[in-house]
């Protein structure tokens, strides 16, 4: 994973809330079992609306999404991660992220990070304005800048750090297998196991 | 739950978390890194896998604890003709490809043919693998649904799957916690799906973010094991992480004499830690939701979340009924999606097809209560009823006590075991503009089938909705006509 320090990119504003992950991505493109080239995927029943804000000429090539509050909600699929990364975006912000969508962004180093929503609704204003304005984020500082908006993000120590540093989870996590064999042992024999079938 | 302090009273979830680290969480600049938890049993399917196992692959490294760990096939899968090939060539590749992986890393599977075969979801339990105080993971964000039993059960994305299958362990952030204390008894005609349907109508598809709900008070006491799981299931939708039950005496009875439960005297060391999991007089809560049983109706929704719910006796509110700005713009455009007008009573929406089906609503128990209102009755001519039942564990049983007939003499489609048309990842879809009375769980815009519309309900409102045509309650179709005065 790349470490992330900085971004600088234009941004897009989705006006809405509850963009749950069925729009972001359908269950049609879940079948693939590759874990690249969802670009075509991402809003793909949306994207038929010319109307739509990535099919207006200004933000098609944006790289911070702005949204409304309760942004990934509902399923765990990280497919929902990799269609906007492979799209290009490097950031999305929202006032509130769902909780699974939220830990699936870190782990594919696209921050998602969370600005209170007069502030996202200042920062739409200033997109909607021009669609040129750049989007500045730092995530050494937490500090976010969009025209006149001058902010700062939410984001938890651990992620943050995970992102700067570009880190490997299971490498991470290898590095505590002793402790992980220690618990092993102590685990109690009456726990299930699946194998051998006992049907 | 940040400090976990050995003499304070805790929550069952709080327990669970205690007995499960492996690693706590080192202090990062005044914050807590994850702990690092020991998973117990993890449910793998074929959709969000395949990129997990390639992981492995590349990297060289073996499934940890193979015997932890068993995979179904049931995104996919098609509910007719299912000793052919599946039909469509981008699902057959990943449902072999899963097979080929089982194979390779030695993971148990049941594939589709296995009396074991189904929903991910519905046969952890059967099985008996699903054992209170456990930490259970999946793939699947419905994995909350195993919650019932007093385990802690999430959804996690591909890259956590491989965390998993490569550590048996998971970070994991400390939660917080929230009481859903449910008072009272529900009325006949009213299950455990309106009571979570009322639930995300009051607390929003995000008031349950960085918590784990525990479902208390006696009307989830009086609840069997299939409607806790049933709440359980839809705590995703109010953006909860995990829902739990505290065990007591009806899930012991579940869970005894299932494969893979514990036998002789470890049952008897079981029973009793179970017991010590619930949550101790006087832990305390971060936040607690109230909501009385006795007044609950029928709930339904009327637009593209799940916290779009009323009582099935109101009618569709108005935009102009949310005070919230963000609200009222997400209303208008669930409206129009929906097709549908403000003060149109919710009985007089006509669908076009009733599903039942899904992890939140295809156990036994769920099509024992729907075949109940249909026994000896026609469905609605212009409607479509599709079955699904949640495992082919749950077919043949159903089979063996003859509702396959009575869905069937009722007019509605017996199908074989699947996700199905929750998701239509198989050829079960709507069409462009159908509206569907569905069992499932998310009426996300297109998630049945694109442009499809959903209202949610429970088995046996979709029942009551499959013989009148339009949104109906079972009192709707029980109830002698009223007589002219």
């Amino acid at each position: 994973m790349e470490p992330i320090t900085t971004h600088t990119g234009t941004g897009v504003p989705l006006r809405q809330s509850n963009v749950d992950t069925d729009q972001i991505i359908p269950a049609v493109f879940l079948k693939r079992i590759t874990k690249t080239g969802f670009e075509d995927a991402l809003f793909y029943a949306w994207r038929k609306n010319p109307d739509f804000v990535l099919n207006q000429e200004a933000y098609k090539n944006g790289t911070v999404l702005v949204a409304g509050p309760d942004f990934g909600t509902g399923s765990s699929r990280e497919h929902a991660v990799w269609a906007l990364r492979d799209y290009g975006f490097k950031v999305v912000i929202s006032s509130r992220f769902a909780d699974i969508f939220y830990s699936n962004s870190a782990k594919q180093g696209l921050l998602a990070a969370k600005v209170a929503q007069p502030d996202v609704e200042l920062m739409w204003k200033e997109l909607e304005k021009d669609p040129a304005t750049e989007i500045t984020v730092d995530l050494e500082s937490r500090t976010l800048r969009c025209g006149t908006v001058d902010t700062t993000f939410e984001i938890d120590n651990y992620t943050r750090w995970r992102l700067m540093e570009g880190l490997d989870d299971i490498s991470l996590t290898l590095r505590q297998d002793a402790a992980i064999g220690a618990y092993e042992s102590t685990r109690p024999s009456l726990k299930p196991t699946t194998l051998p079938v006992k049907v | 739950m940040v400090e976990i302090a050995s003499d304070k009273p805790l929550t069952l979830a709080e327990k669970v978390w205690r007995d499960h680290v492996v690693v706590r969480g080192k202090d990062n600049d005044g914050q807590r890194a994850p702990d690092l938890l020991y998973i117990d049993l993890h449910l793998v399917h074929e959709v969000t896998s395949p990129q997990a196992f390639e992981g492995l692959r590349l990297a060289g490294r073996p499934v940890r604890r193979p015997d932890l760990t068993i995979a179904t096939e049931d995104h996919n899968t098609p509910t007719l003709e299912i000793d052919k090939p599946i039909a469509d060539p981008i699902s057959r590749i990943q449902v072999d490809t899963l097979r080929a992986n089982c194979e390779e890393f030695g993971i148990r599977l049941h594939s589709l043919g296995d009396a074991n075969q189904g929903i991910v979801h519905v046969v952890g339990p059967q099985l008996g693998l699903t054992q209170p105080g456990m930490t259970v993971v999946c793939g699947d964000s419905h994995t909350s649904t195993h919650g019932a039993f007093g385990s802690l059960a999430m959804g996690i994305g591909t890259s956590e799957v491989e965390h998993v299958l490569a550590t048996q362990t998971l970070s994991l952030k400390p939660f917080k916690t929230m009481a859903v204390t449910v008072n009272g008894t529900l009325k006949p005609g009213v299950s455990s799906k309106d009571i979570i349907l009322a639930v995300i109508a009051e607390i929003g598809t995000g008031g349950g973010q960085g918590y784990v709900l525990e479902y208390r008070g006696t009307a989830i006491e009086q609840l069997s094991m299939e409607a806790r799981m049933t709440i359980c299931n839809m705590s995703i939708e109010a953006g909860a992480r995990a829902g739990m039950v505290g065990p007591d005496e009806t899930t012991f009875d579940y869970v005894q004499g299932r494969p893979h439960a514990p036998t002789g005297e470890e049952w008897d060391t079981a029973v009793e830690y179970w017991r010590s999991l619930r949550t101790d007089e006087g832990a305390e809560f971060d936040a607690e939701v109230v909501i009385d049983a006795d007044q609950l109706e029928p709930f339904v929704t009327w637009g593209t979340n799940p916290g779009h719910g009323v009582s099935l006796n109101d009618a569709v509110p108005q935009p102009t009924d949310f005070d919230d700005p963000v609200d009222r713009e997400s209303a208008e455009r669930a409206l129009e999606y929906m097709d549908l007008e403000p003060g149109t009573r919710m009985k007089d929406i006509r669908v076009d097809t009733v599903f039942l089906g899904s992890c939140t609503n295809s156990r036994l128990e769920d099509l024992r209560k729907a075949a109940e209102i249909i026994r000896g009755r026609h469905k609605d001519p212009q409607v479509r009823m599709i079955v699904v039942p949640g495992s082919a564990q749950v077919r043949l049983e159903a089979e063996a006590e003859g509702l396959d007939q009575v869905f069937k003499d009722f007019g509605a489609e017996w199908r074989f075991a699947g996700c199905s048309m929750c998701l239509g990842m198989n050829p079960d879809q709507l069409a462009p503009g159908e509206r569907c009375a569905s069992t499932s769980n998310r009426n996300f815009e297109g998630r049945q089938g694109k442009g499809g519309r959903t209202h949610l309900v429970s088995p046996v409102v979709a029942a009551a909705t499959a013989i009148r045509g339009t949104l109906s309650a079972p009192s709707d179709v029980l109830l002698p006509e009223p007589t002219p005065a």
